[in-house]
């Protein structure tokens, strides 16, 4: 799978808090919890974002609530892509279940930054920030998860008898 | 190979004689748990896979606790949703309000979860029954869904920290501070993917309450799960709660750790974490003035009976501050009973509190005491973030009972040794 968007950038230990605020979790409506995506930290965002934006972050990006409306807001408000130095383990698993596509690259997060031009080969674990023409290696994911990706995820990989 | 703890459990549940850290597995599930919040999502995805019925209906656990009783409409249409599963189904374990309790509170006082079991939840907080002996970990509600289709879910066997307790804790000082200090020293990624397996002669000194809360808050470390061995405190909680026997795991002696950290619990002093991160912490004698508007005592962390007790103990007889409000809540309906009938409830409204029906509520700024702009909360709770108590200008300490209890009665942060 490949990407290519523009960057919106945050810092480190991005919590689900912010990413989608308790308050909105009376509803599981998809478009309405886009709506309210960062809102606590970036008034603007979903505003701002545009289709296949890509979203980089620092470390322990998704800590705190194993809320699943995070990556489905994320997803839903049009980010093509999370690359972060490190991602907490529910948001990470949550992440690969839904097919939110992510990355855990430190060094890419390191050094791109928000609004260049980016491009990722999750297949490969290659990122490019087109902006300042560097490339990037991280290690793709290991074959079980990458099936489950290419199947589109966990439910998906059920009703393909191809989980267990 | 030598295995910790975790992985002994982990592989006994995918049928495997042995497992190692990275490897992929599949895990059979002895219970999987969602709330009002996160189980509508798995309903949804439940639906989805095509699943007819749910694996075990004896398994499959819903726990009305995080916007319940009902906040507004919405809610209510959550619960509902649920609730109209769980009928359908014909799910025994489905906690409704004047049943329910919040739910990490809940499960282990129903005799749902026992030494040796592996369970998933979709809340972050299911880490807590680890204080059991048991693998507990948080999801999200795919794999509720998933779980509760299949009976399954696929785990990366994490490698460990491994924390060795020895002394025993001072007045006033709690689980929650013994908490709070190691998450002040690793930070609150410290622990990302990993077990936090706490061991040690120590352990025999901390009650079946402590470990509860210590586990409940290996996730604010970032851990997989935290998981303490089984002792005779702990077969004795299990047997007064469950008719269900006991699996006993022991960690290999050899087994190998990333990090192995002593703690010593009579250096322990009572803790505070400031905002916005649980990792800020710093001793409540180097606190400073923080004057505060609200506490609030209760949450899957510290709302058990124990917890009350040790607030109450400090709040008898005496007023919290004029500018505070301080709201008491009682874990599950049984706590709340037990709180009643021994004089607890009295000593609140005595001291100046109010007592809620069992509900996470304020933790995640859902209801039942949020807070404005510019105002402040000591709480015994187990999040500081951003807004995560209400507005994004406002702000969550986190303390012990007892902290939080001398901190009323103060109205700033207070050291409950020295009120």
């Amino acid at each position: 799978m490949k990407f290519q968007g523009t960057v919106i950038k945050y810092g480190d230990n991005v919590d689900t808090d912010v990413i989608i605020p308790a308050r909105h979790l009376n509803t599981i409506d998809v478009k309405e919890l886009a709506s309210h995506c960062m809102e606590d930290i970036d008034k603007d965002f979903h505003k701002k974002i545009k289709e296949g934006d890509i979203m980089v972050a620092g470390l322990n990006f998704g800590c705190g609530s194993s809320r699943e409306h995070a990556p489905i807001a994320i997803k839903a408000s049009g980010i093509s892509l999370v690359i972060a130095k490190s991602f907490a383990r529910i948001f990470y698993r949550n992440s690969i279940n839904i097919g939110l596509a992510i990355l855990e690259c430190p060094e890419a997060a390191e050094a791109i930054e928000n609004g260049h031009e980016v491009q990722a080969d999750l297949d490969a674990g290659v990122i490019t920030d087109l902006t300042t023409s560097k490339t990037f290696t991280t290690n793709p994911f290991p074959p079980f998860i990458q099936k489950m990706i290419t199947n589109g995820g966990l439910v998906a990989s059920i009703q393909k008898s191809d989980f267990c | 190979m030598a295995m910790t703890m975790t992985q002994k459990i982990l592989a006994a549940k995918a049928g495997l004689s042995e497992v190692k850290a990275g490897q992929l597995i599949l895990v059979d599930l002895d219970r999987v748990l969602g709330n009002d919040i996160t189980s509508p999502v798995a309903i949804r995805e439940f639906e989805k896979i095509g699943a007819t019925k749910v694996y075990d209906k004896d398994k499959v656990t819903m726990v009305m606790d995080h916007f319940a009783p009902n906040k507004d409409i919405k809610a209510a249409a959550q619960c509902k949703m649920c609730r109209d599963f769980c009928n359908t189904h014909e799910v025994t374990h489905f906690y409704d309000v004047g049943r329910m309790g919040i739910e990490h509170a809940l499960l282990p006082e129903k005799g749902l979860v026992v030494p040796g079991d592996a369970v998933i939840g979709a809340d972050s907080h299911t880490c807590t029954y680890g204080a059991l002996g048991a693998f507990s970990t948080g999801v999200g509600s795919t794999d509720m869904a998933c779980g509760m289709a299949t009976g399954k879910a696929w785990f990366k066997v994490p490698s460990a920290i491994k924390f060795v307790l020895k002394g025993k804790l001072n007045k006033y000082v709690s689980g929650k501070d013994v908490i709070l200090h190691i998450i002040g020293k690793i930070g609150v990624d410290g622990a990302l993917y990993r077990s936090m397996e706490f061991t040690g002669e120590g352990v025999a000194a901390l009650s079946i309450y402590d470990r509860l809360t210590i586990s409940n808050m290996a996730i604010e470390a970032g851990a997989k799960n935290g998981i303490f061995p089984v002792d005779e405190q702990t077969l004795a909680y299990v047997a007064e709660h469950s008719d269900r026997k006991p699996v006993v795991f022991e960690a290999d002696a050899d087994a190998e750790y990333d990090e192995v950290y002593e703690i010593d619990l009579g250096q322990i002093k009572s803790t505070v974490a400031f905002p916005h991160l649980p990792e800020n912490t710093r001793t409540v004698d180097e606190a400073g003035e923080v004057v505060i508007d609200q506490v609030v005592i209760g949450s899957c962390t510290n709302g058990h009976y124990k917890d009350l007790a040790e607030a109450a103990e400090i709040l008898k007889g005496r007023k919290i501050a004029d500018h505070v409000r301080a709201i008491i809540i009682p874990a599950t309906q049984d706590i709340y009973l037990k709180a009643i009938e021994t004089g607890l409830v009295k000593i609140f409204i005595e001291a100046g509190c109010v007592v809620s029906t069992p509900t996470c509520g304020p933790c995640l700024g859902g209801h039942m005491g949020i807070l404005a702009a510019g105002e402040r909360a000591v709480a015994t709770t187990n999040r500081n973030f951003v807004g995560r108590m209400g507005h994004v200008e406002s702000e969550v300490y986190l303390a012990s009972p007892a902290v939080a209890a001398a901190s009323a009665i103060a109205g700033k942060i207070a050291d409950p040794a020295k009120i």
